[in-house]
């Protein structure tokens, strides 16, 4: 700690830290731009300036660069020094030299940082008479808008792009006043963490063009924290409203998980939520198979006689719904009829994640992952699987940088510095995959087969317990992890191969006997698949029943065709909750409409066993309620969990039944919160429009909605200040209307961003050790097998529903080497079918850098089910006689930018 | 003390005075003003100055186009609520909005929408005569608001000075621009 | 006439008299506003709007007649009453002619003074029973505001007194045959206009109901005709201090023969009552601490300078009256 003197005052601060940070976190107001709060300083936007004086006699002091000037004991600073201010006030006049009249006609207007830079540091008249320069702007995707006029080049975007998520297309072009950031030529970023240039951007050159197409100002959205459905990773998201449609998710910070940045799967994948495919009301099968839309009072009625009269109730619940509206379906159909709904695969992943959760195997969150000095992947393709976590292990490999800055002195925020210093140094990473992974770059890349990838864990773990290993990779790897003060070992269910997470659990297990700091990380394939795998660990019924009620879960994702029309076919009468029509809820005789994420409250489990809550952030039109609510009302007509009546209610009734899951009652404050007596307010204190929005229909305007399940209003009521970090619905502070405002309510600059928000991690009380686990890999290694191959764009359900992301999905394709290939008999052009003929055909593909005997499938909705049926041996495969190839057969992978 | 006496009793004296000067109330609309307009030669109401701040306008441009460009400042400013928009933008990236509602029966004519609007587009006007019977009457649309001129700034064109690229006008062909610059020139 | 009937007919006179002129006052004082103000005041409701007086008292006694349940009912009640009595008593010893008077107290401006203090009680209790802040802090402006002009307000009359050698009105009328009291006491005649406004809160000394700051002081929560009767209290009261300044300073009834003494009496209180509204239309309320430094720094000082200067000539001279 040291001692700093601010205008008069004087304060305790963190020596490790730059003078701005320091300043920002004592929460003075001192504009900056270049300084990222995880990027470090790089000290080229100059306007972060303050006085330092030399002693209490300096009366002149000398104007200094914060963000490049270190906390020293005894400093005495001035930030509102007239030196000081004046300096700040024609500096932001020079930035702005070029900056266009555009700010009405710009995205970023009412968030702007550059907006409330300006406005801080006091410039309002231009004096500067001579021409502004202008740039053309690119092309760069159906996400991100390019406006390249607007820059200052503060260099923020290419810091993050290049630097922080190593991405290589976009960056600095020209000279002098000609200073360009873009692609050498028009193209889609390449890039799975872009989106993140909308926030990092301090003015509008990047922007959200999901947004822009239904663009409504920062102050006009309704938001509320919710919680990324988009993979196992839970990472904590702002969604937001306007006339009843999400508009856009923005990052919502937390410390632990996500912290400042987001993967554009989840930030450009919510618009599913406005689909035209929303179920929109309760509807009934008659007869000629014909839909009714009935009232939600007939579709209950209708259910409870066809429950009371029913011999035999299933429900199958969905890794993708909320903990509360599993739970209930639990207790609807009794724990005996529950399934969670997983495939067979998932379902055996993860109950081994589970036994991982509840042994002394650490866990870590993805901000402990990025403390990782050694990271094995093993069978993960964590960019297109869990993509945030990719950026995490990015920045693990980091720890060799910055161990070696430690040494030379440097502080860690001199980012620059710390680069050029480490040149390639980099912590080891190894990633044992069956085709080219992203991380590649930054690690040693591995290509095997699956089957091989589980044997090479065996012998990984054998080699930490001691038997020396002839393989020079396995021995590197071992050495690696043994020599590190917190290895890491990635795996999960994106090659559907539990024999990989079972090598993955062993080498874990043996490694932490050396060194309690092992961490073991399994990314699932959903965001509650572990809520879905706890609640039952039968994934799918074997017998049809009377009555089969299907919690928001596509089952033809994950029951092969021929299963699934099977047992479909056994069931009398299919009861489908779910918020998207798909091939379940087509075939369903009875449909109850749920809310998304986006209209509902809800608990994840996230992969490292994290319950978060997510809050919605508006109400649902009609009949449409959270699935929760729907299975609640049916419990109450069947007479059970009688007196349970809200959110709070249900998930007291979880904790009281599972012991486990207690821990979820805390990961938010409750209904009966309260900050200053108040409600936490949704809209913003400058919400519009409240008279008119509604007033083509009648001049009478509605009550704002109630909302009795949250601590939240579905209006500008209540306070957003003082409330809890992660609980705000938005982020802002007086003169911070941009998300940089978050270093207001942070503990310390990233530190924690207050109580409730972090989410609390279940399965904790885990003293019981892991013994090694039965390994059987192997099998014919001669045959051919089949990898899924996860796109980030594409492979989800949900998101794949939207419309920019879906443009950038794959078409089925398989993947293979030449030899493979001639071992199928098939050459590029040609087509393979899945299982035997059933599954769509598979366009080929060579790429030689694909381990021998695998052939890469994407997973898409239509090859997914078939993807984790059994996956190797003779004959799964085979040629598509009659395939003709696609017109654009050059853009079959759209997404697979790396290529 | 005696000086603030004074100043009190010119005061009463001042307003006294005011005994002898007609009222400057217009009795309308029962009787004409005196400097009332007129209407085939019947007088008809009372003269209102251009910045008069009645029944709200959206105006178009020197180019007939609508000015709008869905800003959203103007029912940000609306302490009334009573104004609602939506941005959309037509195939050449030109800002406009999809529908522009204002409730009349809300609005209490504070001319703050005119004030914040930064191209000129929104403008109060100096009719006041616009009462319904039915109240639903009072909420105009953007087909109502809409006028085919520019209003009280008939030269402004917002579009000439922003940055913006739009149809017929690109990057750099604005008011004080520089040609854009060829980025790949390391030339200094 | 027999004088039983004579007395009667002299108090409902007054009664019915005061009571029309300060309904009518509502509609005057704001026709009075509106053409110093440029404006046109109401003229709605009949001729010139004079209708307005009427219809002003019709909207009174049909509107709602509401006691907040919080508020202390039996006072919240009383203090309206009592302003309009303490006025009406007021008026009991105005001479309005000679020999034309209910009665003609030997103590008649003693017994004004007392009258007029008794009105601070309405205005305290009215603020106190209605439990309300607003309605408390004009209470308390009004009750510290008209402790403290009292004082002066009877100090100011005590050199008419002794130039007149009397308390009754009467005497103190026929004593202003040569001169009027206004011009031998200049000093007296300001003080007691000053207080004379401030007493019957008048603006611009109308703080303990200053509707920026206290919603309406002292009568917040009163609706309906107890409303009505503060307000009546309040025009009663401006032409009671009106009558006593005719009486007291510009000699009552005394005029040239040929108009009645009746009206010459009218005509002063008509005029001062003008210089009321005058007030009103002209001169901005003044900071509650500048109002109470006005009477006690400069309003009493020169009080008792002008008891002392008087007393001593009267002295010095010998005078009688």
């Amino acid at each position: 700690m040291a001692k700093i003197t601010v205008d008069g005052r004087t304060f305790e601060v963190d020596d490790s830290d730059n003078l701005l940070e320091a300043l920002l976190g004592l929460g003075e107001d001192l504009p900056y731009f270049c300084w990222h709060p995880e990027m470090g300083s790089l000290g080229s936007c100059r306007q972060c300036a303050v006085v330092q004086y030399m002693d209490e006699n300096d009366e002149r002091g000398r104007v200094v660069m914060s963000c490049m000037t270190p906390v020293t004991d005894g400093a005495i600073l001035s930030v509102q020094g007239e030196k000081a201010s004046d300096f700040r006030e024609s500096n932001i006049e020079n930035l702005m030299l070029n900056h266009p009249h555009d700010c009405p006609v710009c995205e970023e207007g009412g968030e702007c940082h550059l907006q409330d830079m300006t406005v801080m540091s006091g410039h309002k008249d231009r004096q500067y008479k001579y021409q502004k320069t202008t740039f053309n702007n690119q092309d760069l995707g159906p996400f991100i808008g390019h406006e390249m006029n607007r820059c200052i080049t503060c260099y923020r975007c290419v810091r993050f792009y290049g630097d922080y998520s190593g991405g290589d297309d976009l960056a600095a072009f020209g000279s002098r006043g000609r200073v360009f950031f873009g692609r050498t030529e028009d193209g889609v970023l390449e890039n799975e963490f872009a989106g993140n240039l909308v926030e990092v951007c301090p003015t509008g050159v990047f922007t959200d063009k999901t947004l822009s197409a239904h663009y409504t100002r920062k102050w006009d959205l309704q938001s509320a924290p919710a919680v990324c459905t988009g993979c196992s990773l839970g990472c904590n998201i702002t969604v937001s409203e306007r006339y009843g449609e999400v508009r856009r998710v923005h990052n919502r910070y937390n410390s632990e998980v996500n912290g400042y940045f987001l993967c554009d799967r989840g930030r450009f994948g919510a618009g599913y939520v406005n689909s035209d495919d929303r179920i929109p009301y309760c509807g009934i099968r008659d007869a000629n198979g014909v839909y009714e839309a009935t009232s939600a009072e007939d579709i209950l009625s209708h259910l409870k006689t066809l429950l009371s009269d029913a011999k035999s109730v299933v429900g199958i619940g969905s890794p993708r719904s909320s903990l509360e509206a599993n739970f209930a379906l639990q207790t609807l159909v009794g724990e005996d009829n529950f399934y969670s709904g997983l495939s067979a695969v998932e379902a055996e992943i993860a109950s081994l994640q589970l036994q991982v959760l509840n042994s002394d195997l650490k866990t870590p969150s993805l901000a402990e992952v990025e403390d990782c000095d050694a990271v094995l992947i093993l069978g993960e393709d964590t960019t297109n699987h869990a993509p945030r976590l990719a950026l995490s292990i990015r920045q693990a490999v980091r720890n060799e940088a910055k161990d070696l800055a430690k040494e030379a002195r440097i502080p860690l925020w001199q980012d620059a510095a710390v680069r050029k210093l480490a040149q390639d140094a980099k912590s080891p990473l190894f990633v044992l995959t069956s085709s080219a992974d992203r991380l590649d770059g930054i690690g040693t890349g591995i290509r095997l087969s699956s089957e091989d990838i589980a044997l090479a864990g065996i012998n990984i773990a054998n080699g930490i317990d001691g038997t020396a290993e002839d393989d020079a990779d396995i021995q590197s790897i071992v050495e690696a992890l043994t020599n590190a003060s917190k290895p890491l070992i990635v795996t999960g269910s994106s090659s559907a191969c539990p024999e990989i997470v079972k090598a993955a659990v062993n080498i874990a297990t043996a490694l932490s006997k050396r060194n309690a700091e092992t961490g073991l990380l399994i990314c699932t394939d959903e965001a509650n698949t572990l809520a879905a795998a706890r609640l039952s660990e039968k994934p799918f019924p074997t017998t049809g029943a009377d009555v089969a009620i299907v919690l928001e879960n596509d089952l033809s994702l994950r029951v092969a065709g021929a299963t699934l029309d099977d047992w479909l076919a056994q069931v009398t009468s299919l009861v489908v909750i779910d918020s998207l029509d798909n091939s379940i809820s087509s075939r369903s005789s009875l449909v109850l409409p749920a809310a998304t994420f986006a209209e509902a409250e809800g608990t994840y489990i996230n992969n490292e066993g994290r319950a978060q809550r997510s809050f919605g952030a508006f109400k649902p039109k009609g009949d449409i309620a959270p699935a929760w609510d729907w299975l609640l009302r049916i419990c109450h007509d069947q007479n059970l969990l009688t007196g349970v009546e809200q959110f709070d209610d249900l998930l007291g009734s979880i904790a009281s039944a599972n012991e486990d899951l207690a821990g979820a009652v805390d990961a938010a404050p409750n209904a009966a919160f309260r900050v200053h007596g108040q409600k936490i307010s949704r809209m913003t204190h400058r919400s519009s429009g409240r008279t008119a929005i509604v007033a083509d229909v009648s001049l009478h305007e509605p009550k704002q909605p109630e909302d009795n399940n949250s601590a939240l209003t579905y209006s500008m009521e209540g306070t957003n200040q003082d409330s809890p970090g992660g609980m705000k619905a938005y982020t802002w502070s007086p003169g911070w209307n941009s998300n940089q405002s978050i270093s207001k309510y942070q503990n310390e600059i990233s530190g924690s961003a207050g109580e409730g928000t972090r989410g609390v991690k279940l399965f904790v009380d885990s003293s019981s050790q892991l013994a090694a686990l039965e390994t059987s890999p192997g099998g014919n290694s001669s045959a051919v097998s089949v990898v899924p191959n996860w796109h980030i764009f594409g492979s989800d359900e949900l998101t794949n529903r939207c419309e920019a992301i879906h443009s950038l999905a794959p078409s089925p394709y398989a993947l293979l080497n030449s030899a493979t290939a001639s071992k199928l008999g098939v050459k590029a052009g040609d087509a393979l079918k899945l299982a035997a003929g059933e599954a769509p055909s598979l366009a080929v593909m060579l790429d030689d850098s694909i381990a021998e005997g695998c052939v890469i499938c994407p997973v898409l909705e239509e090859t997914r089910a078939y993807l984790h049926l059994p996956t190797a041996g003779d004959g799964l495969l085979v040629k598509d006689e009659s395939w003709t190839p696609p017109a654009d057969a050059e853009n079959i992978i759209s997404s697979d930018r790396s290529s | 003390m005696i000086g603030a006496l004074i100043s009190q009793i010119r005061t009463l004296w001042t307003v006294l005075q005011h005994t002898f000067t007609p009222a400057d109330t217009v009795e309308y609309p029962a009787k004409p003003g005196w400097f009332g307009v007129t209407k085939n030669s019947t007088k008809v109401g009372p003269y209102l100055a251009p910045r008069y701040r009645g029944r709200i306008v959206l105006t178009r441009d020197p180019d007939g186009v609508e000015r709008c460009v869905a800003c959203n400042l103007c029912a940000v400013v609306c302490p009334a609520d009573c104004i609602a928009l939506q941005k959309t933008e037509d195939e050449n990236g030109r800002w406009y909005p999809e529908f522009f509602r204002i409730n009349f029966s809300r609005c209490i004519m504070c001319g703050f929408c005119e004030e914040a609007c930064p191209t000129y587009s929104i403008q109060l006007t100096p009719d006041f005569e616009m009462c319904e019977y039915d109240r639903q009457n009072l909420v105009y649309e953007k087909d109502n608001l809409l006028i085919d001129g520019p209003g009280k700034y008939p030269d402004y064109s917002f579009y000439r000075i922003s940055g913006m690229a739009i149809g017929g006008k690109g990057k750099g062909e604005a008011e004080n621009e520089a040609p854009p610059a060829d980025v790949r020139s390391l030339l200094p | 006439m027999p004088d039983e009937v004579f007395i009667y007919v002299i108090v409902f006179g007054t009664l019915l008299g005061t009571l029309t002129f300060a309904a009518v006052l509502v509609w005057f004082e704001r026709r009075l506003l509106g053409l110093w103000q440029d404006r046109l005041g109401p003229n709605r409701v009949g001729p010139f709007g004079i209708g307005l007086a009427l219809a002003d008292i019709l909207k009174l006694l049909t509107k709602e007649d509401w006691i907040p349940p919080f508020a202390d009912r039996i006072v919240f009640i009383f203090a309206p009453t009592a302003v309009l009595i303490a006025m009406f008593m007021g008026f009991t010893v105005i001479p309005w002619a000679p020999g034309v008077q209910i009665v003609d107290l030997n103590i008649g401006l003693l017994f004004f003074l007392g009258m007029t203090s008794l009105a601070v009680y309405s205005v305290l209790l009215g603020g106190l029973a209605s439990h309300n802040k607003y309605s408390l802090l004009g209470a308390l402006r009004a009750g510290a505001q008209m402790v403290s002009y009292e004082v002066f307000m009877g100090l100011s009359l005590m050199g008419v007194v002794m130039l007149a050698g009397s308390f009754s009105l009467v005497d103190i009328v026929n004593a202003q045959q040569d001169l009027w009291f206004v011009v031998s006491q200049p000093l007296g005649f300001f003080v007691f206009l000053i207080a004379g406004i401030a007493e019957s809160h008048r603006l611009p000394f109308d703080l303990p109901e200053a509707e920026h700051e206290l919603v309406a002081g002292f009568h917040t929560e009163y609706s309906g005709m107890k409303f009505g009767m503060f307000m009546l209290g309040e025009y009663l009261g401006v032409i009671l201090i009106s009558s006593i300044m005719a009486t007291v300073f510009f000699g009552g009834w005394l005029g040239p023969d040929f108009l009645p003494p009746f009206f010459w009496l009218a005509i002063k209180i008509f005029t001062l009552i003008c210089f009321f509204v005058l007030l009103r239309a002209a001169i901005p309320r003044p900071r509650f601490d500048q109002l109470m430094s006005l009477g006690w720094k400069i309003m009493l000082p020169l009080t008792l300078a002008n008891l002392l200067v008087t007393g001593g000539i009267v002295l010095l001279t010998g005078y009688q009256p």
